[in-house]
């Protein structure tokens, strides 16, 4: 490091949140130096919520701009809800990045850009003519082409380290740099590179000194004149870590199992945006949690109803078309009254879709996918940590009313992260579960006076043997049969069941005043880009309401009289109007949706144009 | 009483297994005799009725479980393979039994049954085979002959049989057998390798659907017609047949023939001797191919039995061996994994 150059004066600016978008080449580690940022961010004390932007295609051909991945970042001294609509600076490793990202990038915004990666070559592969760094088009934005490369490769000069693995620390040194930008924290990174590299001590090396390289540069260089403070934010006391919606899902049902006692079964076959959610619970085999990758979606649902029936906590987790395949199963388990979790992570579609983008069209399909009337239980997951909540919910009501329940999530959530305030394993409920082992009198559909639910009594029980199948039940008896009367008689006990869950989850919570001109009701991943557009509308001055929905079927009791209390009733939703539908049937009210489907999550901004639309008119 | 007390005090009969059902199969079924026979072998089992469970999918043989006084559960078409594995992993004490018929277990639920036989889960599938959708009113199933003229097919069938016993080996099924409704003892002793063997068991039953299919197999079961086309399968015998026992197979090559051995030209050391041990699939292999070869008669037995370890057990042991190595699941540990940070 050239100690002889004189520090410029540079002054400090505080701000109340910040977006980052880190962009480059598959292979230039732009989702860990996002992660480590996060993680230096959170232990700043800033709120923060992050989305990973990967490449569908697994190995993209370098320098292209469908092999570009990305991570964003938003982080503050207040609530952040979202990962950003738009970013404030564009961390840019190649043409391809700032291609594909510079129309998320504000105006006046920030482009750090690797001078090394605008080549020629990788020009074209981006289609640009001239070089956008030198040719005037950015000047729109405050542009900094910088020396990335080069002067990683300056800093790692003596090593004598191969070209490759010197080209690799580049993104340490971008890391640095934006380390000393927003004034973080870099000891959380170095303890990283030493455990990471524990065997390899010249890696520790190469990469602590391009990450301090990168942090000095912003010292010493005259291009950068201005850091940024960010205050801690005001967060609720504990424990934090930062988790993704499908490693909290995971977690939340390997809760569910330790409170309850049964054993975790998870049946699943890889589908884009679910399969991490298999990954993690396969990590989980000293907490008895059995997976098994099953040779299709079907396999998979009707492996964990064995399991079930055997006694497990079975669950199964798949994105849209995994659950089209698996609903005739699903009827199977509302049939046979026996526990089940089902995970949809939603992704866009119909069919193939778009397999890594976002959307929330399975509403419909969760809530009447199945031949004939086949009700159960259907929650949706708010935010990444919600995941741990609504998964230990969804196991709880399937364990108590022995019912299927489908938990919904989707891309943006599963894959999405933001600190996660954590539970002590006490603090959780227990889940009653309890197996029926007397057998006088036993009736395999002999029902909870309150529940509905019938005893749940597994092979291994003495004198207990009875059969349980697809073809409809006599009550009580649970033989087959076909009577006209009986079957009238089940198929409402089982519509009752689901309804009479509504005694037993919490009452819909209005953010917001009690009455008004404006109720906005929203579900599921959209709860963060709501939120934040009903707080601005409101420090507009704007007198707006907001419920959000974790429970819709059956939906919390409260939620109709709260409705009626609204001149107007906006259901923002990524779909084409799902749970509209269902609020206008259910309540007959004249509610209005506002959908998008473009594989994208909302803006904050569009919702709060939409909203101050409504209020205008 | 309780059920283990029942049995110190007395073995089970076949009795014991019948659940009381009306059973519901058309009169003359071969069903019944499946049931029958079961209900005969599973008292010698030496398993507690308790721990049993029958698991089916959908068609005439899939009711078999409400027919038996154990655990059981009436799935959906084509899934019992797999169902069944799901609670033998977790439940891996129990001895679970599939009942299945040759459109749910080869057509509807054909890759479950392929996947199952490979991983070699601990459980045991009998196949009813009628080479007809009986349920569904007659229609062609995949072990149907080609040719075969049926509601859905009247001009005849242009699909080639399945050989359920070839797929089996082919998958890597460590037990499979065959057997025929109408040989009680036969199937019997079949029943009861299956139940002895541990991993993926099948049995091919041929069953006649009188209904549908009236006869499909009694070149195999009826006198003076099964003499000259059965060949039974055992271990360390020479294969022979023929009502007077003067027929034999002997190989040419890979190439499985019949030659007499009363007329001096060959004798009994000739002929092919049966190892139903044998390691490699080779000798299984030539013997189920002589399935639909009309020039040969149709094998009876057990082709191949072989040791392998389970999935169940082996999913078990990785949970042992992960709780030995970082101790039972500790929740709140999980739950703070990884990078923490507080906020006071
Ligand atoms: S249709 Fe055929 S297989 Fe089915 S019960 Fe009748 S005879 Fe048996």
């Amino acid at each position: 490091m050239d100690n002889t150059t004189p520090t410029p004066e540079k002054k400090t600016e505080t701000l109340n949140e910040v977006v980052i978008h880190f962009a480059g080449d598959s292979g230039d580690g732009m989702q860990l130096t996002g992660t480590q940022f996060t993680t230096s961010s959170a232990i700043a004390g800033n709120d923060l919520n992050t989305f990973p932007d990967f490449p569908a295609e697994i190995r993209a051909p370098a320098g292209t701009t469908y092999g570009v991945s990305g991570f964003q970042i938003h982080f503050g001294s207040r609530k952040i809800h979202t990962p950003g609509d738009t970013c404030d600076v564009l961390v840019a490793m190649n043409p391809a990045a700032l291609r594909v990202n510079l129309k998320h990038l504000r105006d006046r915004g920030i482009i750090i850009a690797n001078n090394q990666g605008f080549t020629p070559k990788n020009l074209k592969l981006a289609g640009y003519e001239k070089n956008p760094l030198e040719d005037g088009s950015l000047n729109n934005y405050q542009l900094h082409g910088v020396d990335i490369s080069k002067l990683t490769a300056n800093a790692l000069e003596d090593l004598n380290l191969g070209s490759k693995i010197v080209d690799r620390c580049k993104n340490f040194f971008a890391l640095g740099l934006m380390f000393w930008m927003y004034n973080r924290p870099i000891e959380p990174t170095l303890e990283w590179i030493k455990s990471k590299f524990k065997d390899k001590p010249e890696l520790i090396e190469a990469n602590t000194r391009a990450l301090k390289a990168g942090l000095h540069y912003g010292d010493i260089t005259e291009i950068f004149t201005t850091r940024y403070e960010i205050q801690p934010a005001k967060l609720k006391p504990g424990t934090y870590r930062n988790i993704t919606g499908n490693a909290a899902m995971a977690l939340g049902f390997v809760a569910a199992s330790r409170k309850s006692g049964l054993e975790l079964y998870l049946g699943a076959y890889p589908i884009t945006p679910a399969s991490d959610v298999l990954h993690e619970l396969s990590q989980y085999k000293n907490f008895k949690v059995k997976t098994f990758q099953a040779e299709d979606e079907i396999g998979a649902i009707t492996a964990a109803i064995g399991a079930s029936y055997g006694g497990s906590l079975g669950i199964t987790a798949t994105s849209g078309p995994g659950m089209a395949l698996k609903m005739e199963a699903v009827g199977l388990a509302v049939m046979i009254e026996l526990p089940l979790v089902i995970a949809d992570i939603q992704r866009g579609g119909p069919s193939t879709g778009l397999p890594t983008k976002t959307e929330q069209a399975d509403l419909f399909q969760a809530i009447y996918g199945r031949n004939s009337e086949a009700p159960l239980c259907v929650l949706a997951a708010a935010t990444p940590s919600d995941c741990f909540q609504m998964a230990f919910e969804a196991s709880r009501i399937a364990i108590k009313y022995m019912t299927p329940v489908i938990l919904l999530s989707d891309g943006y959530i599963a894959n999405g992260a933001e600190p996660w305030l954590l539970p002590n394993a006490d603090e959780l409920k227990p889940i009653e579960a309890k197996f029926h082992t007397d057998p006088e009198n036993f009736m395999p559909y002999a029902r909870d006076e309150k529940t509905l639910a019938r005893p749940w009594v597994i092979p291994g029980t003495p004198d207990m043997a009875h059969r349980v199948g697809g073809l409809e039940k006599e009550d009580k008896t649970g033989d087959i049969s076909y009577d006209p009367e009986n079957h009238q008689k089940m198929v409402n006990y089982r519509a009752e069941k689901i309804e009479r869950i509504a005694d037993d989850i919490p009452d819909a919570v209005v953010d917001g005043d009690k009455e008004g001109d404006l109720l906005i009701i929203g579900w599921g991943s959209t709860y963060g880009a709501i939120t934040s557009a009903v707080e601005r509308s409101r420090k507009k001055g704007k007198s707006v309401s907001y419920v959000h929905l974790r429970y819709i079927n059956p939906f919390p009791k409260n939620l109709g009289e709260i409705l009626y209390n609204f001149k107007k009733i906006l259901v923002p939703e990524l779909n084409k109007g799902q749970l509209l539908n269902v609020l206008r049937a259910k309540y007959l009210v004249p509610a209005i949706g506002y959908n998008k489907v473009q594989g994208l999550p909302f803006k904050a901004a569009e919702l709060e144009t939409k909203i101050d639309e409504l209020l205008r008119g | 009483m309780s059920e283990a007390a029942v049995k110190e005090a007395k073995k089970y009969t076949a009795k014991d297994f019948q659940s009381g059902q009306d059973v519901r199969w058309c009169p003359g079924c071969g069903d019944y005799s499946i049931l029958a026979q079961t209900q005969r072998v599973f008292p010698d089992l030496g398993i507690e009725k308790k721990d049993i469970v029958w698991v089916s999918g959908i068609g005439c043989s899939s009711r078999f479980p409400y027919y038996m006084d154990t655990y059981g559960l009436h799935g959906i078409h084509g899934r019992a393979a797999v169902i069944a594995s799901g609670l033998k992993m977790a439940r891996p004490e129990l001895s679970v039994w599939v009942a299945t018929g040759d459109g749910d277990l080869l057509s509807i639920g054909g890759n479950h049954f392929i996947h199952v036989c490979r991983r070699n889960v601990d459980i045991k599938i009998l196949l009813f085979n009628n080479q007809i959708y009986g349920l569904t009113k007659g229609q062609y199933s995949p072990t149907s002959e080609f040719g075969k003229i049926t509601k859905s097919t009247p001009w005849g069938s242009i699909d080639y049989p399945f050989n359920p016993v070839a797929l089996a080996l082919g998958a890597e099924c460590t037990f499979v057998a065959r057997s025929l409704d109408r040989n009680a003892k036969h199937l019997q002793s079949m029943i009861k390798a299956a139940a002895e063997h541990t991993g993926t068991a099948f049995i091919e039953i041929y069953q006649n659907c009188n209904v549908f299919n009236d006869g499909a197999f009694f070149h195999l079961t009826e006198k003076g017609q099964k003499e000259e086309n059965v060949v039974f399968l055992e271990h360390g015998k020479p294969l022979v047949f023929g009502a007077n026992s003067d027929k034999g197979i002997k190989l040419d090559g890979f190439t499985p023939k019949v030659v007499n051995i009363e007329n001096g030209e060959f004798s009994k050391n000739d002929l092919l001797v049966h190892d139903e041990n044998k390691n490699d699939d080779v000798l299984a292999y030539i013997l189920s191919s002589m399935t639909y070869d009309p020039n040969l008669p149709t094998p009876i037995g057990i082709f191949k039995k072989a040791n392998k370890p389970t999935y169940d057990a082996e999913m078990n042991k990785q949970i042992q061996k992960a709780i030995e190595k970082r101790g039972e699941g500790d929740l709140d540990k999980l739950l703070h994994k990884g990078e923490t940070w507080v906020v006071k």
